[in-house]
């Protein structure tokens, strides 16, 4: 152990410059946070993620985020344990009637003030699922949403590019 | 003589499933499947109902697979969950879905069911209802003084949604009890009725982490049913991407198991790993988890120079790097001692419940769907499916790990060997004799054998598909495996597990 350890400590890091910006992600924010909120905010946040049906690839996708190569928290972004801890709720899934009072309660259980993130062409509109007896078809048709990380699933990039550019503009104005 | 053969001397059959028969019988015929399942003589691969006929699936050791059909205009059939329990789940999901049921079934409670959909029976009659939610009565435990643990649907970790009600005695599980049903998505209803490449969309979103299984099955069965073949370039592709899928799993699967230990150096690198079969992955054909990539009638990309290039690579590096993994995994006595001898499943019950994947081969079961009933190009590739016999964390570490490098070999061989050529056909060319065309499929993803089961209707559109993840059979023998562990190592036991909620709720 003590030799992967030290070869780790010499090599250079395997983690990569962050993303670029997303023009339009950030005019969809810039449109839902306001000012306050912003101030209040700082430049960390603390994100529980829910799955509400997804098919689990976009868990995979939210894990990657963790791996050395995009090394989520340098950004000071964090992934907690309870929407109790949470500012952002990052929520998967076309959200199935069967998920969906525990997404509302998780929701109602996270402080104010608070951020909904719809992640993948699920949580945009119910994706492949729209339509079934099972779904609601979608995050916003739940929950009031501030931000869609498309794609199916977004790869880390595309979900790194997302929360960034929420940290960043809820501190923008401080 | 095999069951088998004797049914199909006995009944009819149905004369229009490819590749196995699919043989129509009575009750009687029904009752005496069902004592041979319950005898262990037989492995049941799935039940399934199509709204007028429940089916079943089974295999004897040294037979072909078969599917047997039994129609139940009266809504009611024979129970096999009453003498063989892991058809239990199964049957309960039917009578969700279908409003048929089995007779005499020992738990009646619904089970995808949760009395949420405002509607019930939703591939039957769609009976309307409040959704207002249905209590749901959990088993108890009697004994000294016990506490309940209720966990879930919404975990601590990024992780899928189910709820698990321990019963404890101190710190010890003296019951656990699973209720899944909370990622059901209606798949079959979405499948009905459309064009085969929709519902090969579908199918590769029923598990995200076993997309290219899922793909491979679907496809499968459905170049069955149509009675053609993906051109041999499409064959070897599919291996490819499917031992890619596996490998990517495994790593992941292996840090998990270690991060759950409390050891996340193991995670760490893993991770890496992983990260770098989904490059690989990406840069291949152009998806990182490679999804929609396998589609009926072949693959929808060509590998290129640059692709094979990366696959070279990629075997190398991880020959270079897993190594040193394996090493420290060994090593490590505060790791071993939390992975060895936790979380034991017993040989007799992964055999009776046909556990696929690691967790059968973790437990004494040589089961791999590449084996057998085999399929292209594996029934051409020199490889071994691993096998321990203790069932414990730990063994199902090893076997990942050792899947590993059956997974790099073949990727070597199917890069070696592969044909050139066209790697898609199209689909009209299908013969088109008798009204309804069926075709099975049973392949080995990652975790397991995933089964798939298409009826095509005469324009070609899906009458009626069913997609069984190993799931079904490893859910229930986790609830087994955990007893008499403490509450804390659940989640180490569980991501030794790692079945797909998605998959099993459909
Ligand atoms: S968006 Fe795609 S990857 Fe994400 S949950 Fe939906 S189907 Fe799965």
């Amino acid at each position: 152990m003590r030799k992967l350890l030290l070869t780790s400590l010499l090599k250079r890091s395997m983690t990569e410059p962050p993303p670029v910006d997303d023009a339009a992600m950030n005019a969809e924010l810039l449109a839902r946070l306001d000012a306050v909120s912003r101030e209040r905010l700082g430049r960390s946040l603390s994100i529980r993620q829910v799955d509400a049906g997804s098919c689990n690839g976009c868990e995979l996708e939210i894990h990657a985020l963790g791996n050395v190569y995009y090394d989520l928290e340098r950004f000071g972004l964090r992934f907690v344990a309870s929407p109790r801890h949470a500012d952002v709720l990052l929520v998967t899934g076309p959200v199935t009637h069967n998920m969906r009072e525990a997404l509302e309660r998780t929701y109602r259980a996270t402080p104010d003030p608070k951020w909904v993130v719809a992640v993948g062409d699920c949580g945009f509109d119910g994706g492949v699922f729209a339509g079934s007896y099972a779904c609601t078809g979608g995050v916003s048709a739940v929950l009031p949403v501030d931000l869609h990380i498309r794609g199916c699933p977004p790869s880390p990039t595309a979900l790194l590019q997302g929360l960034i550019a929420l940290v960043e503009h809820s501190a923008a104005r401080r | 003589m095999s069951l088998a053969s004797a049914l199909l001397d006995e009944y009819a059959s149905a004369g229009t499933q490819q590749p196995w028969p699919r043989v129509v019988v009575d009750a009687d015929g029904w009752r005496r499947i069902v004592a041979t399942l319950a005898g262990h003589a037989a492995t049941l691969i799935s039940l399934w109902c199509d709204g007028s006929a429940v089916h079943l699936s089974l295999y004897e050791e040294n037979a072909r697979p078969i599917v047997v059909s039994l129609d139940c205009p009266d809504g009611r059939y024979p129970s096999v969950g009453l003498s063989h329990p892991p058809a239990l789940r199964l049957e309960r999901a039917i009578a969700d879905l279908y409003g048929v049921v089995a007779e005499d079934l020992p738990d009646n409670r619904p089970w995808l069911d949760h009395g949420r959909w405002g509607v019930r029976r939703p591939l039957r009659d769609c009976a309307p209802d409040a959704a207002t939610g249905d209590a749901y009565a959990f088993l108890t435990a009697e004994g000294p003084p016990m506490h309940q643990i209720p966990v879930g649907p919404v975990h601590a970790g990024i992780i899928e949604p189910g709820h698990f009600r321990f019963t404890a005695h101190g710190e010890t599980v003296v019951r656990l009890e699973e209720r899944l049903g909370y990622v059901h998505k209606g798949v079959e209803a979405l499948m009905k009725g459309v064009p085969s490449a929709r519902a090969a969309a579908i199918a590769a979103r029923v598990s995200g982490d076993s997309t290219v299984a899922y793909s491979l099955a679907f496809s499968l069965a459905v170049e069955s049913a149509l009675r053609v073949q993906a051109p041999p370039r499409a064959v070897w592709l599919r291996a490819i991407m499917a031992e890619l899928e596996r490998l990517a799993n495994h790593f992941g699967d292996i840090g998990a198991i270690c991060n759950d230990a409390a050891f996340p150096l193991m995670q760490a690198h893993c991770a890496a790993l992983r990260e770098r079969a989904l490059r690989c992955a990406d840069g291949c054909f152009g998806h990182r988890l490679m999804m929609d990539r396998i589609t009926p009638g072949g693959v929808a990309q060509d590998l290129d120079d640059k692709g094979v290039a990366l696959l070279r690579g990629l075997v190398i590096d991880v020959r270079k790097h897993f190594p040193k993994l394996i090493g420290l995994y060994e090593n490590t006595a505060s790791l071993q001692d939390r992975t060895v001898a936790t979380g034991t499943l017993d040989a007799t019950l992964a055999a009776a419940f046909g556990a696929g994947g690691y967790v059968g081969r973790a437990s004494g079961r040589t089961f791999d769907a590449r084996k057998n009933p085999a399929y292209a190009p594996y029934d051409d590739l020199a490889f071994k499916a691993p096998t321990r016999d203790r069932g414990d964390v730990d063994a199902r570490v090893w076997i990942r790990i050792e899947e590993v490098d059956q997974s790099l070999l073949l990727i070597e061989q199917c890069l070696g060997r592969m044909p050139s050529g066209p790697v898609r056909i199209g689909l009209d060319g299908g013969s088109r004799e008798g009204d309804a065309m069926e075709g099975v499929a049973l392949v080995e993803g990652f975790r397991g054998d995933i089964f798939a089961w298409v009826r095509l209707a005469e324009n070609g559109t899906i009458a009626h598909c069913h997609l069984r993840d190993p799931s079904w059979f490893q859910w229930p023998l986790l609830e087994k495996a955990i007893e008499g562990n403490i509450v804390a190592d659940f989640p180490l036991c569980n991501k030794s597990f790692n079945c797909s909620y998605s998959g099993h709720d459909l």
